[in-house]
């Protein structure tokens, strides 16, 4: 699949949290979209991914 | 030729006239918020909607478009009157209140677009994921990583969906401090964004 542009291989049924979790992201702090749509915040947990899924991340930091 | 007209002398052609006719939402009036708000004001939108729950304390000074005289004020307030002190023709509409999910598609939706311009990054993933959950084909332009003073040209204009674009470099958090210079420099990629999705010159760049 494409994460942020950048291929990559991900373990068959990983949900959007476990990627999140595994690679580091603060899910609060984080926004996903899924071939282009958003995923809400209160699914990352049931929405799973695979190998042709392209996902956006983005990571939030403070400051504005 | 009235004082409005007058300001577009400079302005590329047709720029003036397209944000005449639009309006834009303004999420926070901080740093990015406020800077944008002036931007967009000289750039010749015709209707703001200003929404923030703050007041203007000194320590805003260093990056944000207000001054000594604005201390304690609402934020949304005294942005209106420096937005109405550079062109009164346009319409601005103030909310002092805290946006979250539930008030967010009612204050913004007579809006062409929206900036995110809030400090903490809970808040910005939330108008974000709000927006384009409750708001479909909206436009959004968000901010992440204009914190320090490391290079702006890192920062850049990132499109992450149809109508979403994040501007910042993405790291640069509060940790190191904001100071005015990038923070303006990330309000005027926003800015710039904004006008170009208006023109309807960049709406696929």
């Amino acid at each position: 699949m494409k994460v942020n542009g950048e291929n990559e291989s991900i373990a068959g049924g990983m949900t959007v949290k476990e990627y999140l979790d595994g690679r580091g992201y603060d899910a609060s702090k984080s926004a996903v979209l899924l071939n282009g749509k958003v995923v809400p915040r209160a699914e990352f947990g049931s929405v799973t991914l695979s190998d042709g899924d392209s996902m956006e991340i983005v990571s939030f930091v403070g400051g504005g | 030729m009235g004082i409005s007209e007058d300001i577009s002398a400079r302005s590329p052609p047709g720029v003036f006239e397209a944000l005449r006719r639009s309006g834009a939402g303004i999420a926070g009036c901080g740093g990015l918020g406020s800077n944008i708000a002036v931007m967009m004001a000289r750039s010749g939108i015709g209707r703001l909607v200003l929404a923030d729950f703050d007041r203007v304390e000194i320590g805003n000074l260093n990056r944000q478009r207000y001054d000594l005289d604005d201390i304690g004020k609402p934020k949304a307030e005294a942005l209106k009157e420096a937005i109405l002190s550079i062109d009164p023709g346009i319409t601005v509409e103030t909310y002092d209140v805290v946006l979250d999910r539930s008030n967010i598609k009612e204050i913004f939706s007579g809006c062409d677009i929206i900036f995110e311009a809030f400090d903490s990054p809970e808040a910005k993933s939330m108008i974000l994921e709000a927006v384009l959950s409750d708001m479909p084909g909206k436009p959004i332009i968000c901010g992440n990583g204009m914190g320090g003073i490391s290079d702006p040209s890192l920062m850049s204009t990132r499109k992450i969906a149809e109508n979403a674009y994040v501007c910042g470099d993405g790291v640069s958090g509060m940790d190191s401090g904001l100071c005015a210079p990038r923070v303006c420099i990330c309000a005027g990629l926003m800015a710039n964004k904004a006008i170009q999705i208006l023109t309807g010159s960049g709406k696929n760049v």
